[in-house]
């Protein structure tokens, strides 16, 4: 059981349904026409990452990678924002620059989500620097992927931490799939803590189909990290569905599929939670209908939302104030229109 | 205070150090900066002054002290991340490309990346085709970055101060050729403002436009082509990211001919930007075409003779712009 009982399977329970909600919503968004493209990772599965996100504080960051949607709801990102940036309105999360590979809210600590495989990976040793240089007693985690694990900067990343004894985690949420490459096609060692283990980290291996252990496990990886002991989870799931919303999957089997999905902690902490009578299935239906509320009311409020004007895509590029760049029809017009 | 006579990485150093005097946020990582003092030297003693949070040796791993940099400028940090050779930036362009220059723009304009990476690059110490490029055109292509090249001593303490103050990512490079030259210092009176070019020789018969290095030969052969009767004003852009074009464009509407000199190699370099604004513009002001003296279309060769003559010189300028301006043939065609 996890260190916080029942009630906190409860509300994990309530967390990581909401996750899987959400996804289900910004499928029917995109079926409905009204996502910005169809580069949209689905985080189903992945649920379980609630338990490392349950145990942040307030001041903490992250970064994370392009199937992020999951880790941005677990620490408290606003439903309708993100679901507004999916569509390309101007009151998403990033004014509909950046979509479903960038939402980021820097109220939340969340330093932006990177489409870019690794990308954002060694900003969290930047950001542990910038902890410790001002006696802050924050984390900084990087969300990753078992695909970005064989990317070189991530060892540049664990090996500074460790140097440096700097309060960072590295979360790699292992879901077998790389794309469409299984992680035994990509690593002859696919014990992916391992490689933290040996560059100096605190590396664990969890059942991301349990979402106890996952908290378990991630309350004592960020507690040593608070305290300059840098940590590696690695934890271990199934990607229900393809790489993204029009990938069908053909390079895997049903069987393999049906089996992958055995290992589903939303399921898990449903069956707990009635076995040990923390809840009833009807006030669980409850509460998954209020999710189901929750996440339609931001599939109509990203529909109705205003899409930007056209000149916002000058703003950003520089800080407000600075020079800004020069629109081509200014440019074109310097050059035809003043001279000649 | 007064102006007073030092060296270019000395005033770079007196710049990080006045930087980091007046701002805690700041601080410097990179390969050898700290014990070493830096590959070049700018960096030596700091970390005595300032201690190693401050100054931090890293290991060598390009693209983790850049993406390192750009999530401690995220999160209130101020970095200077050194790379010590431009030339390295091809490990670190994801670093620097996609997420330095873009954070700002994909996250709508929550997040701030106020980084300085300082490096340095061009020719003049042998160091061969790894070691001695001018790439300031891989960063100028990107939107998002700043990139400053400083010529003179002033402005190697005052553009390094002005980057430290940036809210968005600066790449500072430095040209090792101009490390020990000397010059005044005056921490009081910047040569000009931030993005602003400045004319280093008032001139009416041609513009030459030109940036770090090559504004040094620029001078010289203007000194030159004087004494041939021929008046060369020299226009130093020092920051190519933002660009004052209206200086260079007035000047060439003034002189009518343009020369657009560049360590950096002819072909898709900067020069070619800079020649297409004076074209697009002053077309109508033009008397010859805007002419382009750059290095030679090769990897840097190491052999001295070689590496000099693979890049312009003073002569080749004067001679350039003799011909430009008289019609009097040059060596080599003569």
């Amino acid at each position: 059981m996890a260190t916080g009982g029942n009630k906190l399977l409860l509300d994990l329970y309530r967390t990581m349904r909401r996750i899987r909600t959400f996804e289900e919503r910004v499928n029917e968004l995109f079926v409905r026409g009204e996502t910005a493209g169809s580069m949209l990772h689905m985080s189903i599965g992945e649920e379980a990452i609630s338990g490392v996100c349950e145990t942040m504080e307030q001041g903490d960051s992250f970064t994370t990678h392009h199937r992020g949607h999951g880790i941005f709801i677990a620490r408290g990102a606003d439903p309708n924002r993100m679901m507004s940036e999916i569509a390309g309105k101007a009151d998403g999360y990033c004014s509909g620059k950046g979509g479903s590979m960038h939402i980021a809210d820097m109220g939340l600590g969340a330093l932006g989500a990177n489409a870019i495989v690794g990308g954002g990976i060694p900003h969290v040793v930047g950001a542990g620097m910038s902890y410790r240089n001002r006696g802050l007693k924050n984390v900084s985690v990087a969300f990753f992927g078992d695909g970005a694990s064989q990317q070189g900067i991530l060892y540049e990343a664990m090996n500074m931490a460790a140097l440096w004894k700097l309060p960072v985690v590295f979360c790699c949420i292992n879901n077998q799939y790389g794309m469409g490459t299984r992680i035994d096609r990509a690593a002859a060692n696919t014990n992916l803590h391992e490689r933290a283990i040996a560059c100096g980290l605190n590396g664990v291996a969890v059942d991301g189909g349990d979402v106890e252990e996952v908290h378990e496990a991630s309350e004592r990886i960020m507690t040593a990290a608070r305290n300059g002991r840098p940590g590696f989870i690695t934890l271990t799931c199934y990607r229900f569905y393809g790489h993204a919303r029009l990938d069908k999957s053909p390079y895997r089997d049903e069987a393999e599929e049906a089996e992958g999905r055995k290992r589903d902690a939303l399921v898990n902490a449903r069956a707990r939670l009635i076995d040990r009578k923390t809840a009833d299935a009807a006030s669980l239906d409850a509460l998954d209908e209020a999710a189901a509320e929750e996440m339609n009311a931001a599939v109509a409020h990203a529909i109705a939302a205003l899409p930007p004007d056209q000149d916002s895509m000058f703003r950003d590029v520089y800080a407000e104030g600075e020079l800004r760049p020069r629109p081509l029809r200014e440019h074109l017009s310097m050059i035809l229109g003043e001279a000649r | 205070m007064a102006a007073i006579e030092t060296t270019y990485r000395d005033a770079l150093r007196q710049a990080l150090i006045d930087a980091m005097n007046e701002d805690p946020s700041v601080f410097i990582m990179g390969e050898e900066v700290g014990r070493y003092g830096g590959a070049y030297g700018v960096t030596k003693g700091l970390l005595e002054i300032f201690g190693e949070n401050r100054v931090v040796d890293t290991p060598i791993a390009e693209p983790g002290i850049i993406g390192a940099a750009v999530g401690a400028a995220m999160t209130g940090s101020r970095p200077v991340a050194e790379l010590m050779y431009v030339d390295f930036a091809g490990l670190t362009m994801d670093q620097v490309a996609n997420q330095a220059a873009k954070s700002r723009y994909m996250f709508g304009g929550q997040i701030g990346v106020p980084m300085v990476l300082r490096t340095q690059g061009g020719t003049g110490r042998s160091g061969a085709a790894q070691h001695s490029q001018s790439l300031e055109a891989w960063f100028t292509h990107v939107p998002g970055l700043r990139v400053v090249m400083p010529a003179t001593v002033n402005d190697a303490y005052h553009l390094l101060r002005m980057a430290l103050k940036c809210p968005d990512p600066v790449i500072f490079i430095e040209h090792k050729g101009l490390y020990v030259r000397k010059g005044e210092m005056d921490v009081a009176k910047p040569d000009g403002a931030w993005g602003k070019s400045v004319i280093r020789r008032e001139g009416s018969d041609v513009t030459i436009v030109t940036y770090s290095k090559m504004v040094h030969e620029s001078l010289a052969a203007a000194e030159t082509l004087a004494q041939e009767g021929v008046e060369a004003e020299v226009v130093d852009i020092r920051c190519l990211n933002p660009l004052d074009d209206e200086s260079f464009l007035a000047s060439v509407m003034k002189t009518g001919r343009a020369m657009v000199v560049t360590e950096a190699v002819l072909t898709s370099g900067f020069a070619a930007e800079l020649s297409a604004r004076i074209s697009e513009r002053c077309f109508d002001y033009l008397e010859e075409p805007v002419i382009r003296v750059a290095g030679e279309d090769i990897p840097i060769p190491v052999s001295p003779a070689l590496e000099r003559g693979s890049v312009p010189s003073a002569q080749l300028i004067a001679e350039t712009g003799l011909w430009l301006v008289k019609r009097v043939a040059p060596s080599w065609a003569a």
